[in-house]
């Protein structure tokens, strides 16, 4: 049983659903406020999504100065699995534990419907349980989601296999070459901009998210804390 | 010490789409104003910082820019600062 801490900041509104997702795969899954610096022994953290201090100046740039994000980059830098949803992935791309940024969306429209992205890497922590070229179909609700990143930047991710989830019939936010989820180089940290929790049992419409929570328990292998680091010291600004 | 007020300039890159700005371009457009092009849009802040010199209040604006008021991943910016008010 993996112990895994939701972070809540002012203005989260998934993580409830979230905690709910982990609890329901198994997971001994508690919230971490966050003025909190203690983590409590994680195995996981999870950055929900919703609008943390109201999306101001940018989406998660105010949150990833919060207290308790010293103690997820430190998780983070040591080979610990975090994952970000919607604005948790924002969150991950402000605090440079991801790469890239996201931005409004293409046709500016807020998103709020299902998208179906297809799983390109199950060599993460919280894709282990799905196989390569997985169609699953997952909820949006953003704004700001149109993933971007200098073009060199991207031909390093698709070289190094680091585009998690990509989005399949159509882009629905404009992101560059169709990315809807990435990992860094270490694959300790994941980000994903649809969200999995809206869709872990069949009373939700469907349960393709499930497995995003059962790959944290599945998950044996550990993580190279060196690779990590090496990855933390090109993309962290601080 | 004197305060100097700091204008910060943020635009989103160059070379990245800005929806916001061709929806304003769109409307400006539909309102008969054709010699139009290339609206961007972006962020206005406008900053009090004390300072003993106009140049370290241009540094110390500089950092807040680097560390939080622009994404370097997604934004550029640019500074501008009026001569001091003595307090």
């Amino acid at each position: 049983m993996k112990r895994v801490a939701v972070i809540v900041f002012p203005g989260s509104n998934c993580d409830t659903e979230t905690l709910a997702a982990a609890q329901a795969a198994g997971s001994d899954a508690y919230y971490v406020w966050h003025g909190d610096t203690d983590l409590r022994q994680a195995d996981v953290v999870i950055l929900p999504g919703g609008f943390s201090y109201g999306d101001y100046l940018r989406s998660g740039a105010i949150a990833r100065f919060s207290r308790v994000m010293g103690a997820v980059i430190e998780h983070a830098r040591a080979g610990g699995a975090v994952l970000g949803i919607c604005n948790g992935f924002q969150i991950l791309c402000e605090a440079g534990l991801l790469p890239g940024g996201l931005m409004r969306n293409a046709r500016l429209r807020f998103l709020s419907r299902p998208v179906w992205v297809r799983v390109e890497q199950p060599d993460t922590p919280f894709t282990c349980l799905y196989e390569k070229g997985e169609v699953l179909e997952l909820p949006v609700a953003h704004g700001d989601g149109r993933y971007v990143v200098d073009p060199r930047t991207a031909a390093e991710l698709e070289a190094t296999d680091c585009v998690v989830w990509r989005y399949v019939r159509d882009n629905p936010n404009g992101s560059v070459n169709e990315i809807a989820g990435v990992t860094n180089a270490g694959r300790n940290v994941v980000g994903i901009m649809p969200h999995p929790e809206r869709r872990d049992a069949p009373a939700l419409g469907g349960q393709d998210g499930a497995r995003v929570f059962h790959s944290m328990e599945a998950r044996h292998a550990t993580q190279h804390a060196a690779d990590v680091r090496a990855v933390d010291d090109r993309h962290l600004r601080v | 010490m004197s305060a100097f007020r700091v204008e910060v300039r943020v635009m989103p890159r160059a070379a990245l789409l800005d929806p916001q700005g061709q929806a304003v371009e769109h409307a400006l457009h539909a309102l008969g104003f054709d010699e139009v092009a290339r609206v961007r849009m972006g962020k206005h802040l406008v900053l009090e910082v004390k300072a003993a010199s106009r140049d370290e209040a241009l540094v110390r604006a500089r950092a807040m820019c680097d560390r939080l008021l622009a994404n370097p991943v997604t934004e550029d910016y640019d500074l501008a600062v009026d001569g001091g008010v003595t307090r």
